[in-house]
């Protein structure tokens, strides 16, 4: 095995021992996305009716619309607990010795996306079983197509995560995250209502909606589900990737200011 | 040149603002120890993040072990052991994990890692240890697995950032004699070049290299022992940065502690 390949296993390795070992973690990873389908999405049936739109065939439950979301869901707070904890590396030092590794800067950074990413489709994988077990219907033709598009969200969310790291200097300024940054994206996007829906109280918020990356990401794993290639949500996703990895990258680099202010 | 050879490096945190370090110029030949003596503030820990490349500096030039850190910083950073002065382990992972992944940081893996990893544990005595989470480590043998893991991929340049702050004597004594002898005896036959920054006079040997940093520039330069001259290392220390009232008074007590006696006794 290659240096490189051995410096992103034991970055990936590191990840997932962390995550394993924080049982907490785990099942605030899994309770969040069920409570949203089992109790939000429970109260919700009644009052949000939904027409065929694609990729459905037939009319379905609010349960099974609110799956690709609550996905979506989980790996946008994956994105920002990895950025929370790349603050708090930056905090307790280990962030440096990180960078002191001979390798690139983007192959470090790179290597601790996909460590994220990785722990991301644990979570997604863990929260589809017990959702079946719950009786929610989740088709399995698209679990194949689902695995590689996963980790194109997740690469997404992880960069814009890795993006916020680079900018925020302290960990109590991560409950600003939060407020700015996980609640509008969330709320606003196809993850709770589909945009036609939202375009019936505001047009307005609708084209905010259909901006939105996370709109995006949470169709392109819809679709995959089904076992189709969204490609312009895939465009969208792969294009917010390389904005947020450039403006991360940007802002490790050990020659801008963001890094000087950091090492005081 | 082998060792480590900083060139005129000046550097600012903001384009406008002062200078952290200004026209700053040494080099440490290999098998040598050379304290980088300053109080705090005089920018030893931005030296330190200039030299592991954290930030670059738009003026000057630093060469690892032959190579430049600006042009080829791959080969630079693998030449470079560093001890940071804020700890960098995971506590909850056991000593042997830490040092399985920094080595793999480094590209080491299998039996070569297992080898290295070994053998940086018994340099420290720390062999038996491996097994233990660090957290259950005290700060003395967490500061010797942290230098065991700097020497794992046997680095031509050791930089250590106050390796000794929040020690007890006999701990601090320890660490201090091992990367004396560090530098003296080198690691396999390959002596590295070691810059040991610290604000303690009384952790510097006569026939060591000092260089004295105070607000950001070189004060001066040289053996311990001429660089004290008929007096002791800690008065010419204290002269020179201008905190001779601070010394006597006891606020700056790691100073004092070396100003009793000349830089050779206090060692010795």
């Amino acid at each position: 095995m290659s240096g490189w390949m051995v410096a992103m296993r034991v970055i990936c390795l590191r990840e997932a021992r962390r995550f394993l070992s924080q049982r907490g973690r785990f099942l605030a990873a899994l309770v969040r996305p069920l409570v949203w389908l089992l109790v939000f999405a429970a109260g919700f049936r009644a009052a949000l009716g939904l027409s065929i739109i694609p990729p459905y065939q037939t009319y379905i439950t609010y349960e099974v619309y609110i799956i690709p979301g609550l996905c979506g869901m989980i790996q946008l707070f994956n994105g920002m607990q990895s950025s929370l904890s790349l603050v708090y590396d930056q905090e307790m030092g280990s962030m440096r010795l990180l960078l002191t590794s001979p390798y690139p800067r983007w192959w470090l950074l790179l290597s601790k996306l996909l460590a994220g990413v990785l722990v991301s489709i644990l979570q997604v994988a863990a929260f589809l079983a017990l959702a079946v077990l719950f009786g929610v219907e989740i088709p399995l033709e698209g679990l194949a197509l689902l695995v590689p598009v996963l980790v194109a969200t997740g690469l997404m969310l992880g960069a814009l995560g890795l993006l916020l790291s680079s900018t925020i200097r302290q960990l109590e300024n991560f409950a600003g995250v939060m407020n700015f940054v996980i609640f509008p994206m969330f709320f606003l996007s196809s993850a709770l209502y589909p945009l036609w829906k939202m375009a019936e109280s505001s047009p307005l918020l609708r084209d905010v909606c259909a901006f939105n990356p996370f709109t995006h990401a949470v169709e392109l794993i819809r679709f995959a589900l089904y076992g189709q290639l969204n490609l312009p949500a895939l465009g969208w996703v792969v294009l917010t990737f390389c904005l947020c990895m450039g403006g991360a990258l940007w802002g490790y680099d050990p020659g801008r200011g963001l890094q000087r202010r950091r090492v005081r | 040149m082998s060792g480590l050879q900083v060139d005129g490096i000046t550097f600012r945190y903001a384009a406008k603002g002062p200078a952290a370090l200004e026209d700053v110029s040494f080099r440490v030949e290999p098998g040598v120890f050379c304290a980088l003596l300053g109080p705090n503030g005089a920018g030893k820990s931005t030296l330190f993040a200039l030299l592991t490349r954290l930030v670059v500096a738009r003026a000057g030039r630093i060469e690892v072990a032959g190579h430049d850190l600006a042009r080829h910083p791959r080969a630079a950073l693998a030449a470079i052991g560093v001890v940071f002065q804020q700890p960098t382990l995971d506590l909850d992972m056991s000593v042997w994990s830490n040092l399985t992944y920094f080595a793999g940081l480094h590209g080491l893996s299998g039996r070569k890692a297992r080898c290295a990893i070994e053998a940086a544990l018994d340099r420290l005595s720390m062999r038996e240890r491996a097994g233990e989470p660090v957290r259950n480590l005290n700060g003395g043998h967490r500061r010797r697995m942290e230098i065991a893991r700097a020497l794992i991929h046997r680095p031509a340049v050791l930089l250590l950032d106050e390796a000794t702050v929040g020690l007890d004597a006999a701990s601090r004594a320890a660490i201090t004699d091992h990367v004396h002898d560090l530098a003296a005896h080198g690691l396999d036959g390959h002596r590295p070049a070691v810059l040991w920054a610290s604000h303690l006079v009384d952790e510097i040997r006569p026939a060591d290299q000092v260089v004295i940093l105070h607000r950001g520039k070189v004060l001066a330069q040289g053996d311990a022992r001429d660089l004290a001259g008929e007096t002791t290392l800690a008065q010419r220390f204290l002269a020179m940065t201008g905190e001779e009232r601070e010394g006597a008074s006891g606020a700056a007590g790691p100073v004092g502690e070396g100003a009793t006696g000349r830089a050779g006794e206090a060692a010795e």
